[in-house]
């Protein structure tokens, strides 16, 4: 495994980015994920811990991935959850969202689990509310449990993180799951190459760490992971590039292009995957491919979190 | 620092333990171990070996970390989270008998935890209980079925159990509290 030794505890209430955690931190919460996913792979699939805690998902942005896996591991631990999406909630009423969360802090949750299309609305909560709070993705900004999940699941398939060579292709310059992978990947000790037009690369990139080319051929050779991030369709109307079909012939992973890869080399996407934009069908079906399994892990990576942040007393069972 | 149990005794109680063990279960069909996290682990793997080395027959192991099912969980002070370890069951324990090992059995806490955790994993036809020291103080309406050795504590005294595989010495040492 890494040469990182674990530490026994989180230094943080909240989970707000991982640029807030060292790597002991890091390889505690994979540490602690390993034992988690043994408890799905159960005949009883749930475990008393959090009995008595209630954790509140508050999802201003459309997810199912997300919410369902945070939603799954409340339940794995035996949390009361309570979700809270936008549309159906006082926010289309004009509520702001401090307004938002006094109100369902009012109601004493131990953590609540916020996504928003805001970046820092995390850290926003986080000053106000007395509960842990998580971040399940603000803004541009970051999205720590999805950069946990991903190098969970390198480490299983690799063994260690430190070292390998790791490609990320795509929207580099909106994606909160590249922040957070970068950050990560980089704290464990990996090589880091980043590859899209150069229309959809923010300047500064150089500066985190990691190697920046528009040739994909020079990112893909020799990786032992290749990481596709989505092309977000929705935030595409500034013309970043002629059409999607050229994006696909230039940029999109094709079989022959994950021939120039190391040949044990792992495909991983964050999903939801737009086939034939980003990823051919033959690469993300393939033999390559854990996206998958990176979903099943994120349930246990985040079983993990909600863990390791319910430490001690809750206010509730002192007052 | 009184040595309670060195390597030689706690070598002959494990083999008298599985004596026990195969005389009350008339053979070892049926019987799997499992040891409790951390050092009941080498304990319930020693005891197998014991008796694989008697009967011929190969005995199953199991390792169970109870930490998600502890009862002192979010209730003490604010302070970091005890580390989970992973829980390695390779069999069914359905209509097994389940032979669970701990190092020291003293308020039953950890016992409770280990019945319900096992339990979730299936529905064995019995469990037993193996321990290497008793220091009583039970808080719980537990009893062991095998005991290595019953020491007679106070609550201020702590028991050690060091084992080889894990501390590189084999010895029970009782230590005076502050």
């Amino acid at each position: 495994m890494d040469a990182v030794v674990a530490a026994t505890a989180l230094s943080h209430k909240n989970l707000l980015g991982i640029a807030d955690l060292s790597p002991e931190e890091i390889v505690l919460i994979l540490d602690t994920a390993e034992a988690m996913k043994e408890v799905g792979k159960r005949a009883i699939k749930k475990v008393p811990t959090l009995r008595g805690r209630t954790v509140v998902n508050l999802f201003f942005e459309p997810s199912t991935r997300t919410r369902t896996s945070f939603e799954i591991a409340e339940k794995r631990l035996s949390a009361d959850t309570l979700n809270v999406a936008i549309g159906t909630s006082s926010v289309v009423k004009g509520e702001t969202l401090v307004d938002t969360a006094l109100n369902i802090e009012a109601m004493n949750p131990s953590m609540i689990v916020l996504r928003h299309a805001s970046s820092g609305a995390c850290h926003l909560l986080s000053r106000i509310c007395k509960a842990a709070i998580i971040n399940a993705g603000d803004g541009m900004h970051e999205h720590p449990t999805q950069a946990l999940l991903d190098a969970f699941t390198i480490r299983e398939r690799k063994g260690r993180i430190a070292g390998l060579k790791v490609a990320i292709f795509g929207d580099l310059l909106h994606s909160r799951v590249l922040r957070s992978n970068i950050l990560l990947l980089r704290k464990l000790g990996a090589e880091v190459w980043v590859c899209g037009p150069a229309t959809l690369i923010p300047p500064g990139m150089d500066r985190l760490g990691v190697r920046v080319t528009t040739k994909v051929n020079e990112a893909v050779e020799g990786a032992d992971v290749v990481m596709m991030l989505r092309i977000q369709l929705e935030r595409m109307e500034g013309g970043y590039f002629p059409s999607l079909r050229e994006y696909f012939r230039t940029f999109g992973m094709t079989e022959a292009r994950v021939k120039l890869a190391r040949p044990d080399v792992i495909i991983m996407h964050p999903g939801p995957i737009n086939r034939g934009v980003e990823i051919a069908s033959e690469v993300a079906d393939g033999p390559f491919s854990v996206i998958l399994d990176q979903v099943a892990n994120g349930v246990a990576v985040r079983m993990a979190v909600l863990y390791l942040l319910a430490g001690g007393a809750d206010d509730e069972t002192v007052a | 620092m009184p040595i309670v149990m060195d390597a030689d005794r706690i070598s002959r109680a494990l083999t008298r333990i599985a004596h026990e063990i195969l005389e009350r279960n008339h053979g070892i069909a049926g019987v799997s171990l499992v040891g409790v996290r951390s050092r009941g682990v080498p304990l319930a793997r020693r005891i197998a070996a014991i008796l694989n080395g008697v009967t011929g027959e190969e005995v199953s192991t199991g390792a169970l970390d109870i930490t998600l099912y502890r009862d002192d969980l979010m209730r003490s002070a604010i302070g970091p989270q005890p580390i989970v370890r992973k829980t390695e069951i390779p069999f069914s324990i359905d209509n097994r008998t389940i032979v669970l090992v701990d190092d020291v059995l003293y308020t039953g806490r950890t016992t409770r935890a280990a019945l319900d955790a096992l339990i979730d994993f299936g529905r064995p036809k019995a469990i037993q209980l193996v321990v290497l020291v008793d220091r009583g103080h039970r808080e719980l309406p537990i009893k062991a079925d095998y005991v290595g050795k019953n020491v007679p504590t106070s609550r201020k005294e702590s028991v050690s159990v060091h084992l080889s595989e894990l501390d590189g010495i084999d010895e029970v040492v009782v230590e005076a509290g502050e």
